[in-house]
This record gives structure tokens, C-alpha cells and sequence, in this order.
């Protein structure tokens, strides 16, 4: 019902300009639209928005579940200044951020190059999105028993190459490396298939004007396919970049943070703090703090990338 | 993987598979009701009385305690839940915060001095004093183990255990190491005495060179004469606390929760730095291989000759295909005596249970000769009822391991009992912490001293 008025006063239009939905409507529209949204946005308000809301409540108070907040104004806040650990988690979190991301970003690129270009085989594309089918945990476990120091089977391989062992987990320079590349292996795949989902939008017409100029696949990278993805990427990037702040039960079920807290990532330290330490109150503040570091992320990201518009005339 | 260890008595809050990752969002998604605290529940003297425990192995006998209880008291109905020890406790807290905590559960020693603290636990002093409960009957040393932080108690003992050496025959055999060398090691912190001797004999490298003869590569060792679970926070029930307290120190001011701590003491110092100097030696593996494989794993591919270890391990010892294992008790220390820690498990009630009346007859029947016989009869765990342990000790011997190394030291008084904290997770997070870089060498051993005035600020 509602879509015919609609179509009838499409039809009745008669200025050139291009129609925008008309952002008045009338009520019975309103309430058909709200009917449409009205799930979506009680799961939003009751499993996102309120719990937010009284998030940053307990941010101000002293909370350990059991007995009633008690408010405590900006103290919570003073103390995660103060805090070495947190800071520790930043960098760590960071650090942990920089290469899976770079490494991530770098491999997802190429292999979706190599998908776009070379082969539009199902079966590979398939085949590539393969680990990020698997549970974390599940791959977190399996990565931590191939990676043991003393009985894994990948210091199995090193030692006939003649390498000593390395703790790929307990070494405190190795933890945050092994654990992002572990998360690159598993997200790589499901990245590149976005990335070749957004080369699947550039004209082939473009690329064969390239190739009537004579430009080489390297050049057309750079000068076609690269400019024309920007949009694209920068979502993936967004995305990417915010999930992997997040990172967590890599960390949960490996390390646990360990050893010395050279893989305490945030979203483990305010796990900890949490539902092991009952700091309800305290862990809230650090959310809060991670909740602002990461929106100013995402919105210069968003800035600097232009992601709002395209190349594509 | 951690949780295949079973850590039953392990007080590392270090997690194994962690279904909460649901929690991921964490603090901030939390949603909350609208009160706080937990409702006072009721004394119902029948009905449907949950119980949980966290051990799987320990869950058919337990299961059988519960047919033969119902028997009894045809109006009670068990209802038994087993959760892996990570998951026991995460899921027992969203049950205290969401009212849908069990009736009964099996409680330990790091935990319940924060439940008592919360009023989330009821004590049961009037109880036991009621049904004339004779308390000498327990094994020594478990009973004073549940009288918590207010001074009552809130669990009558179920089971004990102490920390033992689990070693690799074969290769003590081959090392020319007899049992009973293995059963009369001496330690000091200075030179380690003849377990230092043992351990470095029993260290081998890849050239097969022995860790106590020249030429010795300690840089590609192949099996490491002492193996290593963790750096042991806060008390090394397993790791430390067995030669620290033959030196005569204590953690702390008082025998159980105590406010001030003894890390800065050098007795303690000068035991960490004797076990930190193993690693240095190549007779124990550093610290960052402890992240992966457990030392049973590592026990049962031959990279470790001895572990220090606690008696609920007994069975999963035993069962370690392909390597023969033996037990030896902990070493003689400058005190002249062993020292092992004690602890004990105990069931406990939930204050917000509908059915308190009928979760204290459980309780009891937990606690009473006819449930720890069948315990005892099951052979994971030494039930508390001394009566029991000669049962006991028949069942677990099946496995093959003499556990008079476990129960010689219950009766020559050498054991200590597992030194009950409130603020357990902060402190076990700090001295994580402090330990830790100790263990990695990043810190001096001195630096316990500020780990130690970090500890104390928990309780100021």
C-alpha cells in the first residue's frame, strides 16, 4: 500500500531533478518505516545503546557488581592516567594493531589482485575464505601446541634447518608477533574477498584503455585499480582496523596476557579487570578511554581517505 | 592448552578455553539489573538442590554420593552440573550477579574468602554444632582450612591434597639415580643440595652430555632435569612454596588472611634466586617455554625428568602413556624437615538458595564417611575422612605411584596449610606480574621487595 503512494507520486513528479526520498513522508509512512526498523532498533537500544549508556555511568563510579555503584566522580579516570599497565596495554595494543593491519592489508591487497586479474575461479575464492570459517579459539589452540617451544612441530622444522627454538608465545619479544600473524593468517583471506569484491566495481573498460596505452599490470595497479578501490579500502580499514583493537581471545586462550604482560592487550586487561578482578567501575573508565581512541581512529581515517567519494566519474 | 591440566587447585586465574569470549565487548556492553546484591533466598528443607563441581573425573563418584543421598531422603533431589575449571568460575559469578547460582558448590581455598566477604556464601557454624559433627575425624590441618576471614566457617572438608616429585624412572635408572636417593634429597638455597645434584644429573643435552659433566651445552638442552608449569603466583603452591618454606618463611603476618606480605623477606628472595639460577644453568627450560604444551605433555615426551607437582595430578600421571613416571616426596630443607602445602576442598552453600535446609543435609552427607568412602574408592583424590585415606591410598597405588610421598608428610606434620587471602585476583595479578619478569629475567630478584610493597598496598 505504502509503495504504490510512493510509485503514484514518483510518477506524478514533474521537475528533472533526481527524486530523493522525502524525508517528511507522511505519518502512515512513518509508521510503516518505523515498523521496518522497530526490531533492529529494539535489539540496538536494549544490547548496544542502553548497556553503553550505563557503561559510561559506572566509568564514574566504584562497581563490583555485588553491591551498589557508588559514585566517584573522575577518579576512575585520573587512575587510568596514572595506570602503567594500561599504558603498557596501549602499546601493546598498538603494536598488535601496526602488524596485523600492515601485514594483513599488504597480503589481502595482493592476493585480491591476483584473484581479479589472474583467476575468477569459485573454488579458489573459496578455498581462500577458508580461515576465517574456523572458531579463533579453535585456531588460536592449534597455532599454540604447532608453536611450543620444546614439543611443536614447527620447531620441528626449524631445528632440521638448524635454527634454535623459538617461544613463539613465551618470548615476550615474539608474543605480539605471533599472535597478530596468527589473526593475519585467519582474517587474510576474508579481507581479500572484500578487497575483490570492491575491484569487481572498476570498469574492465578502464583497464583496457590501460592496455591499448600500453601500461604494464604494475602500472595499472598503481594507476588504476589502487585510486579507483580507495573508497573501498578505506571501509576495510575501518573495519579491520577497529576489529583488531579489539582483539581478544587469541590472547584469552593462549597467553593470557603473559608473560610479564608482553601480550596484555586492552580488550584483555579490561576483561581481567572485569570478570576476574570485579573492578567493574575501573574497567568501564578504560573502555570509555578505548571507545575515544577509537572513534578519533575512525573518523581521521575516514578524513584522510576520502571515503565519501569516489574517483569514479 | 591450560585446561587440560585440570589446575584444580591451581590459584592461576590464567585462563584456558575461554567461552567467554562472548564478553569480549566487555565493561561497557555490561547491562545490569536494577538491584544489587543477592536475594536472601529460603530454608526449604525439600526439593530440586543444585550442585556443581568442576572436575570431571571426580563426577562419577560424586554422581554415586547422590543416588545413595536421594535413597536416603526420597523428598531431595541432586541435581549434579560439571563445568572445566575456567568456565566453574566465570559461570558461578554471572550466577551469583543473576540470582541462577547453584544450591551447593564445590568451593576452594582462593576463592571463598572474596564469596564470604560478598555475603554470596552462608557460614555453617550452627549447623555442624547442631548435627555434633566431630571434626577430629578429618584429616589434619583441612577443617581450620574454612573458617573464613570473620572467623566462621563455610565448608566442612571433602578432600586433601599435598605437593609431591613426580619423576621419569627410566631415565633416573639410566642416570644412575636410585629411589632411594630420590626419596632423602636435601635442598638448600645455596648450593641446592643433592636435588641440585639430581636435577643436573638428570639434565641431558642434545650431544647426550649430563648437565653435571663438562661439556655440558646448555643451550640445546634435550630433556631438563627440573620442568617448569609457571612462575608461580602468588604462593607456588606447585612451582616454589615447597622449598621457600623449608627455610622457615611465611607469606605473610598471619597463618591466613593476613595484610601484610613477606616477599621482600630474603629467606623467600634467596629461594626464588636459587630456582631462577636452574634456568640459568640449563637444568630447567626458561620461562617463555612454558607457553603451550602443560608439563604433563612435556613430562610424557621425555623434556622433563622431574616435576614438582600436586596429588590431584596423580591419576592423570598415571595414565601418561609411554613414559614410566614414579613418585618421590618433596626434599629435606635447612629446617631439617620436608614442607609441602596442604589444601582442601569444601562444598559450600549459596546464600541466595530457596533450599538451604535441604542443601545442608547434602552437605553434610558430602562431608560424612559414606560419600568419602566412595570417593576414596574412585582413586582421583584423597578424601578428608582419615578413616578413608588407608582406601585411598589403595586406589590410588593402583596407578602405580607409592602416595605415601603425598600422605608421610600429613603424618610427620610437615605439611602447611594453602594461606587463604581476600583480594586474591589483585594480588595474584600483581605478583603475576612481578614473578614473571623475575622468572624472564628482566627484573632482579630484589625486585620481589616492590612487588611486595605493591601487594601490601592492596590491603591498605
Amino acid at each position: 500500500m505504502a509503495i504504490a503512494t510512493r510509485a503514484a507520486r514518483l510518477r506524478t513528479s514533474s521537475t528533472g531533478e533526481p527524486l530523493r526520498p522525502d524525508a517528511n513522508g507522511s505519518p502512515r509512512e512513518r509508521l510503516t518505516a518505523l515498523a521496518f526498523i522497530a526490531p533492529a532498533l529494539l535489539g540496538f537500544a536494549v544490547f548496544y545503546f542502553w548497556p553503553t549508556l550505563r557503561g559510561f555511568y559506572f566509568s564514574f563510579t566504584e562497581y563490583d557488581v555485588f553491591n551498589a555503584p557508588v559514585w566517584v566522580g573522575l577518579d576512575n579516570y585520573r587512575a587510568v592516567l596514572e595506570d602503567a599497565v594500561f599504558w603498557n596495554s596501549m602499546k601493546v595494543t598498538v603494536l598488535y594493531v601496526v602488524i596485523n593491519i600492515g601485514t594483513q592489508t599488504v597480503l589481502a591487497l595482493l592476493l585480491a589482485v591476483l584473484l581479479h586479474r589472474l583467476t575468477r575461479s569459485v573454488l579458489v575464492r573459496s578455498v581462500i575464505v577458508l580461515p576465517y570459517l574456523i572458531s579463533n579459539v579453535v585456531v588460536a589452540l592449534v597455532f599454540y601446541w604447532m608453536l611450543d617451544a620444546q614439543i611443536g612441530i614447527a620447531n620441528q622444522f626449524l631445528g632440521w634447518l638448524g635454527v634454535d627454538p623459538v617461544a613463539f608465545f613465551g618470548d615476550q619479544n615474539w608474543a605480539i608477533p605471533t599472535i597478530a600473524l596468527v589473526n593475519t593468517w585467519r582474517h587474510l583471506g576474508y579481507t581479500a574477498l572484500l578487497l575483490f569484491a570492491g575491484m569487481l566495481m572498476i570498469p574492465g573498460t578502464v583497464y583496457e584503455a590501460g592496455r591499448v596505452d600500453g601500461a604494464s599490470e604494475w602500472q595499472m595497479f598503481w594507476r588504476i585499480t589502487l585510486p579507483l578501490l580507495r573508497p573501498v579500502l578505506a571501509l576495510v580499514l575501518v573495519i579491520t582496523v577497529i576489529g583488531s583493537f579489539q582483539a581478544f581471545d587469541t590472547v584469552a586462550v593462549t597467553t593470557s596476557g603473559g608473560p610479564a604482560e608482553a601480550s596484555n592487550v586492552i580488550q584483555y586487561y579490561i576483561f581481567d579487570l572485569a570478570f576476574q578482578r570485579y573492578q567493574f567501575g575501573y574497567a568501564s573508565a578504560v573502555s570509555v578511554v578505548l571507545f575515544l581512541i577509537l572513534t578519533i581512529v575512525a573518523f581521521f581515517q575516514l578524513r584522510l581517505m576520502r571515503a565519501d567519494q569516489s574517483d569514479m566519474a | 592448552m591450560r585446561s587440560h591440566r585440570t589446575p584444580r587447585r591451581r590459584t592461576r586465574t590464567r585462563t584456558g578455553v575461554v567461552r567467554a569470549a562472548a564478553f569480549a565487548g566487555a565493561a561497557v556492553l555490561l547491562s545490569g539489573c536494577a538491584s544489587y546484591g543477592v536475594s536472601p533466598g529460603a530454608d526449604g528443607d525439600s526439593g530440586t538442590v543444585t550442585y556443581w563441581l568442576w572436575e570431571s573425573a571426580q563426577l562419577p563418584a560424586y554422581q554415586q554420593c547422590a543416588e545413595d543421598f536421594q535413597a536416603q531422603h526420597p523428598d531431595i533431589d541432586i541435581k549434579i552440573e560439571q563445568f572445566g575449571w575456567d568456565d566453574y568460575w566465570r559461570k558461578l559469578f554471572t550466577g551469583f550477579i543473576s540470582d541462577s547460582a547453584p544450591d551447593v558448590f564445590a568451593d576452594h581455598t582462593s576463592r571463598y574468602g572474596e564469596f564470604a566477604d560478598r555475603g554470596l556464601i552462608v557460614p555453617i557454624d550452627e549447623q555442624v554444632e547442631e548435627a555434633g559433627i566431630d571434626l577430629s575425624q578429618y584429616v589434619a590441618g583441612t577443617t581450620d582450612l574454612w573458617i573464613g576471614p570473620d572467623g566462621k566457617r563455610y565448608g566442612l572438608p571433602k578432600d586433601f591434597d599435598t605437593i609431591g616429585l613426580f619423576y621419569n624412572r627410566e631415565m633416573a635408572e639410566e642416570a644412575g639415580v636410585s629411589a632411594e636417593q630420590m626419596a632423602g634429597l636435601t635442598w638448600n638455597p645455596t648450593d641446592g643440595g643433592s636435588y641440585e645434584q639430581v636435577i643436573a644429573r638428570l639434565t641431558v643435552d642434545e650431544n647426550g652430555v649430563r648437565g653435571d659433566e663438562p661439556g655440558f651445552d646448555k643451550s640445546r638442552v634435550k630433556t631438563y632435569g627440573l620442568g617448569l608449569g609457571s612462575a608461580g603466583a602468588p604462593f607456588g603452591q606447585v612451582e616454589w612454596s615447597y622449598l621457600a618454606m623449608t627455610t622457615g618463611w611465611w607469606y605473610m603476618d598471619e597463618q591466613a588472611w593476613g595484610t601484610r606480605f613477606n616477599y621482600d623477606d630474603p629467606r623467600f628472595q634467596q629461594t626464588i634466586s636459587w630456582w631462577r639460577g636452574l634456568i640459568d644453568k640449563g637444568y630447567m627450560p626458561p620461562l617463555a617455554f612454558t607457553e603451550g604444551g602443560s608439563p604433563d605433555q612435556q613430562m610424557q615426551a621425555g623434556r622433563y625428568a622431574i616435576v614438582s607437582e600436586g596429588s590431584w595430578q596423580t591419576a592423570n600421571y598415571g595414565a601418561l602413556e609411554g613414559v614410566e613416571l614414579a613418585l618421590a616426596p618433596t626434599p629435606i630443607g635447612p629446617s631439617g624437615k620436608r614442607a609441602a602445602m596442604q589444601n582442601s576442598l569444601a562444598d559450600s552453600i549459596s546464600a541466595s538458595s530457596e533450599v538451604k535446609g535441604a542443601a545442608w543435609e547434602w552437605v553434610r552427607y558430602l562431608a560424612s564417611e559414606d560419600c568419602q568412602s566412595v570417593v576414596a574408592d574412585a582413586g582421583v583424590v584423597m578424601p578428608a575422612i582419615a578413616s578413608t585415606v588407608e582406601a585411598s591410598k589403595a586406589s590410588l597405588g593402583k596407578t602405580g605411584f607409592d602416595i605415601t610421598a603425598f600422605t608421610d608428610q600429613i603424618d610427620a606434620g610437615s605439611t602447611f596449610p594453602y594461606p587463604a587471602i581476600l583480594h586474591a585476583a589483585e594480588v595474584q595479578a600483581t605478583t603475576t606480574t612481578g614473578l614473571e619478569n623475575v622468572m624472564s629475567f628482566n627484573t632482579d630478584v630484589s625486585s620481589l621487595t616492590q612487588m611486595n610493597e605493591r601487594v601490601n598496598a592492596l590491603f591498605e
